[in-house]
């Protein structure tokens, strides 16, 4: 990157970034303002954002970026199921399921031997 | 838009207390949980963009301006491989869509009707990303109307500033993590999300729809790489509202 303007990134930054992103929540306050929250379309819109939201998750499990990707799949899986169970069991506490979920990762990668580097 | 120009002392009938007040319970919830999650994320993507070679001060510009991490990802990708600004920002546009139905579906929460300004609205937008979203779908329900606009910007913003602050600190403190640690902090977010994203459905439709986007958002990753998550919540969702309403008319 050392070959371009130095204002360049932020050009970058601003437009594909911000604005690449800020425009669909503005497009959502337009087009969500006459929304009602009785409405048959507000229960499907929102059937549709937990969808997605949902799809966020199973991706970031089951194909994670950085060192995570190193830990087995079915471990990644073990672990989050775990997390939930723990949440479900304990009065849906968010906390409760998250450090379950983390002590199984951690326990079972290094019971499988730790992480290569 | 509607010029009501009477002077309406803060909040309406029947709830007394005053705005900034809420606005600083939200500032308080968010500096619990939610803040320690995303923070944790954050530090995992400050190691990620020292290592890509952006500065700090990219780092941070693309923190407070994007406020995405997934949308944060993708620029950060295009940056390091030199991609030209349509195609990073059509790449960015793509990894961010999801914030629109996320956005339409807080919005009828937050707004007092004939009350909320537009721009009030518009400015709250920008704290929309998938954890303040859940916190708030979970939790606003709960509170009186005249109150969930302060509290969700009294949240988003406390939390922005925050992480914004953590992600700076992190870019120069953390040459390297144990590779161990560094990597559970990226599952913390998936199952934090998944907890409260469960937490935070009071339908059975909306039980449904995270099952069945649970399931497709993989699917659809393979084969739709870059819709995926539209399709995933187009299809997910519509499949999930439709059983809703043949099972309620079933059983009415």
């Amino acid at each position: 990157m050392s070959d371009v303007a130095w204002w360049w990134p932020y050009v970058m930054i601003v437009v594909a970034g911000w604005l690449a992103t800020d425009m669909w929540r503005w497009l959502g306050v337009l087009a969500g303002g006459r929304l009602r929250e009785d409405s048959e379309l507000f229960v499907w819109v929102r059937c549709v954002a937990t969808a997605l939201v949902a799809g966020v998750i199973s991706k970031l499990i089951l194909f994670p970026n950085g060192i995570l990707a190193d830990s087995p799949m079915w471990l990644r899986l073990v672990a989050a199921g775990a997390g939930f169970a723990a949440f479900l069991a304990v009065r849906q506490m968010v906390i409760v399921g998250v450090l379950a979920g983390e002590a199984v990762l951690i326990g079972g990668w290094l019971l499988l031997g730790g992480v290569p580097g | 838009m509607a010029s009501s120009n009477e002077i309406d002392p803060p909040g309406g009938p029947g709830n007394t207390l005053p705005s900034r007040v809420w606005a600083l319970r939200g500032a308080r919830a968010a500096m619990s949980i939610p803040a320690l999650i995303l923070t944790a994320a954050f530090v995992g993507y400050a190691g990620l963009a020292r290592e890509t070679g952006l500065s700090l001060t990219e780092t941070l510009a693309m923190t407070g301006l994007i406020w995405a991490l997934p949308s944060i990802v993708v620029l950060t990708g295009a940056l390091s491989s030199g991609m030209g600004l349509v195609p990073a920002a059509i790449a960015v546009a793509l990894a961010s869509v999801r914030l629109m139905p996320m956005t339409m579906a807080l919005m009828p929460m937050v707004k007092v009707e004939g009350k909320t300004k537009r721009w009030q609205l518009l400015i709250a937008s920008h704290f929309v990303a998938v954890t303040a979203w859940v916190y708030a779908m979970r939790n606003l329900p709960d509170m009186p109307r005249e109150a969930r606009l302060p509290f969700f910007l009294g949240f988003g913003f406390a939390i922005t500033s925050f992480v914004f602050c953590a992600t700076g600190v992190a870019y120069l403190l953390v040459e390297r993590l144990p590779p161990i640690l560094a990597g559970s902090l990226f599952l913390l977010t998936p199952v934090y999300f998944l907890c409260s994203l469960w937490g935070a459905s009071r339908l059975m439709a909306d039980k449904l729809a995270m099952a069945i986007g649970l399931a497709l958002g993989p699917v659809f990753f393979l084969y739709v790489p870059g819709l995926d998550l539209l399709w995933t919540g187009l299809g997910g969702g519509t499949a999930a509202y439709l059983i809703h309403r043949v099972v309620r008319r079933g059983l009415s």
